[in-house]
């Protein structure tokens, strides 16, 4: 059996390379991988916390979560499509015309 | 064998989040056979009034106990931001309804996504638990990502959709990891339930660092500085009538639940998120207010304007009494109807997609337009807070709550500040009213009458608060908990 700070400790890593890839990486697709790689870090510190407590809520929340993200993905890719109609590109440094 | 109790659900505490829903749902299968858009925006206004008025009737009634298993409470407080929320997307609607039209956007899904994201506000609003307060804030922001994005045909309003939509799930991520270790610290998701956790025990790093993390997920969302740079893009992209919706009601929703989060859960770490609140306000009104004084743009400046405003009304939440929780209530509903109002006159101004947003392109207004620039120049007046508008007032109960707070200190930075922002506002003014126009200046293209319903609302509401502000006080009063 291994302890649950063990999976807190991995989920923090995850968090914490998502985070570096989204601030790091210019491609969106890349991005919105590394959002995901987010989310998926919280349900997995969700999930050792509903394992720990023996409390089911932490789960319920995992399934909230997951819908969401499947949401946000779909929203994500159908925005970034249409932007690459105009653009023919998915690199975010090239998202700048809006300065001032 | 035991009976399975059926819990009350308590449904008629959630009746106005259905009627929008509802109305929601409504227009997105009507679109499919009805040509003529503008019907199906007044549909929504109708939704969205129906709503106001059973929420209002409820008051005080059944509304008052937990509804669906105590993770969602329409108390007073819910119920005046609900009035906030109606009252954004009502003359939201009314703005879009001559806008879209004119810049040529005019969709059946716009209303549709404006309702959804209104319900999602509401959720947070009423919320009292971790749950339902992430399931509101993506419903909103979901719907506030498409409708960005809904010039399929403009580079701007893609690239205010993409950045909108990388920075707001960023952030929810933030949040969420918050949401989790909050809940692995205290083992609950529910407000109150965190807070008697929090008091009796000893202070948990766990929950310390979870609460950091909230505050960066709704520092992103009421686009509080060092987490803004989103803020003027996504303003200055995304067609008018949604900037007009958002700036506005994104904002009052990440308040309403921040605040109760804070004072009903972290009431035991009250000393330091307090500070840390300071510190945000302080940051925000500054940056906000100094880079608006560079814009050339006027749509960027009211972008750069309202981060300034979340700094005000943070200078209320850091205030953390119940005097605090009134000033920022009273604040947010003055807000709602001064910055519809400016934005409003933006998108009268605009020709077509950022063209006649430009600062000198004010010029001469007053004379090719006086109303418009009367107006323009009454809702840019209070939101410098000029006595005796509505503004005035706002920032007035804000900063005494926090001298009353014992924070002298930031309500004399929130001063200063509020003298800084005069230039930008009045130079606009100044535009208008002393600058001749451009010979080759675009004519005004006239505004609609739903457009002049909503100007005409919004003015006479800055204007009436600004004379009578004590009856506004007794709502607020109400829009207390706990």
């Amino acid at each position: 059996m291994v302890p649950t700070p063990y999976y807190l400790l991995l989920a923090a890593v995850l968090f914490a390379i998502g985070a570096g890839g989204v601030m790091l990486r210019r491609n969106t697709l890349v991005i919105l991988m590394c959002v995901e790689l987010m989310m998926n870090a919280v349900n997995l510190t969700f999930v050792a916390f509903s394992h720990e407590l023996n409390d089911m809520t932490g789960q319920v929340f995992v399934f909230m979560i997951m819908t969401v993200a499947a949401v946000e993905a779909a929203i994500g890719l159908a925005i970034l499509v249409e932007l690459y109609r105009l653009t023919r590109s998915v690199n975010i440094d090239e998202f700048n015309s809006l300065k001032g | 064998m035991t009976a399975i109790e059926i819990p009350a659900l308590n449904f008629a505490a959630l009746l106005p989040l259905f009627i929008v829903v509802g109305t929601g749902l409504l227009v997105v299968v009507l679109d499919l056979f009805i040509a003529d858009k503008k019907s199906l925006g007044w549909l929504s206004l109708f939704g969205v009034i129906l709503a106001a008025i059973v929420g209002n009737m409820q008051q005080g009634g059944a509304g008052f106990d937990p509804a669906f298993q105590n993770v969602s409470l329409l108390d007073g407080y819910a119920n005046f931001f609900n009035i906030i929320f109606l009252s954004t997307a009502a003359l939201s609607i009314l703005v879009a309804l001559g806008y879209l039209g004119r810049v040529g956007l005019h969709r059946g899904e716009y209303y549709a996504l404006l309702l959804f994201a209104t319900s999602g506000m509401m959720a947070m609003g009423m919320a009292t638990d971790l749950m339902v307060v992430f399931i509101g804030l993506e419903t909103m922001s979901i719907a506030l990502y498409v409708m960005s994005a809904l010039n399929r045909h403009s580079r701007p309003s893609g690239e205010a959709g993409i950045k909108y939509f990388l920075m707001g799930s960023f952030a929810s991520a933030f949040l969420l990891y918050g949401m989790a270790l909050t809940y692995g610290a205290t083992g609950s998701t529910n407000f109150s339930d965190i807070g008697s956790v929090l008091t009796a025990g000893t202070v948990a790093p766990m929950a310390m660092l979870g609460l950091g993390l909230l505050l960066v997920g709704f520092a992103f969302k009421v686009a509080a500085v060092p987490f803004q740079w989103w803020t003027p893009d996504v303003y200055h992209g995304a067609p008018t009538a949604v900037t007009t919706f958002m700036s506005v009601g994104a904002k009052a929703a990440g308040f309403a639940t921040l605040m109760r989060l804070l004072m009903v859960s972290f009431p035991a770490f009250a000393v330091d998120w307090q500070l840390a609140i300071a510190v945000l306000a302080v940051l925000t009104m500054t940056l906000g207010n100094v880079a608006a004084l560079a814009q050339k743009d006027v749509k960027r400046m009211l972008a750069y304007s309202s981060i300034a405003h979340a700094g005000y009304i943070l200078v209320g939440v850091a205030a953390a009494t119940t005097e605090g929780i009134k000033s920022v209530l009273f604040y947010l509903l003055i807000y709602a109807f001064m910055n519809i109002g400016a934005f409003a006159v933006v998108g009268v101004l605009e020709q077509k997609e950022a063209i006649g947003t430009k600062l000198t392109e004010y010029a001469g207004l007053a004379r090719k337009n006086p109303w418009l620039a009367m107006v323009m120049a009454l809702f840019l007046f209070s939101l410098t807070g000029f006595p005796p508008l509505a503004g005035f007032w706002g920032k007035l109960y804000i900063f005494r709550a926090a001298v009353n707070a014992d924070l002298t200190w930031l309500a004399v930075v929130a001063v200063i500040n509020s003298g800084v922002a005069a230039f930008y506002y009045l130079s606009v003014i100044v535009q208008m009213y002393m600058k001749p126009a451009a010979d080759d200046a675009p004519e005004i293209l006239p505004s609609t009458p739903a457009t002049r319903i909503a100007l005409a609302v919004a003015g006479l509401a800055v204007v009436l608060i600004g004379i009578l502000p004590a009856s506004l006080v007794d709502m607020v009063a109400k829009g207390v908990f706990g």
